[in-house]
């Protein structure tokens, strides 16, 4: 679709500004990964408002957008790979201290070694994964 | 007052991830998919977001503290170790495969139905089972000598 690229760039720009504000106001990184492991792992000590702050606005209001908008995930129905999916991200971001909006946009936008070599990584195992699903012919 | 900026640059962020795409599993994984279908989208997306982060970032380079008094995060520091690539290569396989990250995964929660859920449920559980990998590599972090 035509419109694709300007609602990438649009969204980009805001997700992107959203980032800034929670950099220059809160002080604090947009990686969702760190912010909800934290969380839930408990090694999280000072500070677990603020992130349970920040992870309830990223659920809530983007719902009401998509109520609006009528977005829709696209979601694969098989159990097996969306549990492993989740498995995989769930460990793997754990293990790379961070994920694509971690060291993806906030690393990367201040060439972080560690989030170049970790992005790389993301795109280059994600490229294989699908073209493996496209094998399978599971997509 | 920090946790209401702190809800509302999670909402901003979050719907800008909607407004882009990233919680579309087709987007996400067109832009994966080298064989010929390619979808630029999501690059778009990277690229405008990171742009404006670079902004950010070159703004928080003058500043000790964050608008609220926080201080700002530390430098970008920590050598590449393996744990970084095998959690790289790991996380990607498993994003390339659901097409689902953290980020638009919570984004996702409230619309994304029954998927949504094991999705995120499955997420959660691998963090926990990362637990004692990640415990010792915080106390290895707090025990590092801080570099000159």
């Amino acid at each position: 679709m035509q419109e694709q690229w300007i609602d990438a760039l649009a969204g980009g720009t805001l997700a992107g500004l959203a980032s800034l504000g929670f950099l220059l106001v809160n002080g604090r990184i947009t990686g969702v990964s760190g912010l909800l492991g934290g969380l839930i792992d408990g090694s999280a000590v000072s500070d677990r408002g603020e992130r349970a702050a920040f992870l309830a606005g990223l659920v809530v209001l983007p719902g009401l957008y998509a109520a609006y908008s009528g977005a829709q995930t696209h979601a694969t129905g098989s159990v097996a790979i969306l549990v492993a999916g989740g498995l995989l991200v769930g460990f793997g971001a754990r293990l790379a201290r961070g994920c694509t909006s971690g060291h993806g946009l906030n690393g990367m936008s201040r060439l972080s070694p560690r989030s170049l070599v970790a992005s790389a990584g993301y795109v280059l195992a994600g490229m294989a994964a699908v073209a493996l699903l496209r094998h399978w012919g599971a997509l | 007052m920090k946790h209401l900026s702190a809800f509302i640059f999670g909402g901003l962020f979050g719907t800008g991830l909607v407004i882009a795409g990233s919680t579309d599993t087709e987007i996400i994984q067109g832009w994966l998919d080298v064989s010929g279908r390619w979808n630029p989208a999501v690059a778009f997306m990277f690229a405008s977001s990171a742009g404006v982060m670079a902004i950010a970032w070159r703004i928080a380079r003058r500043r000790r503290h964050a608008l609220l008094g926080a201080p700002m995060p530390a430098r970008a520091a920590g050598r590449v170790d393996p744990a970084l690539v095998v959690g790289s290569l790991i996380f990607g396989l498993g994003w390339g495969l659901a097409g689902i990250c953290p980020g638009p995964s919570l984004a996702a929660l409230t619309f994304g139905g029954w998927k949504s859920a094991v999705f995120f449920a499955a997420m959660v559980t691998g963090m926990l089972i990362a637990r004692p990998v990640t415990r010792r590599m915080n106390s290895a972090v707090a025990k590092a000598p801080v570099p000159a």
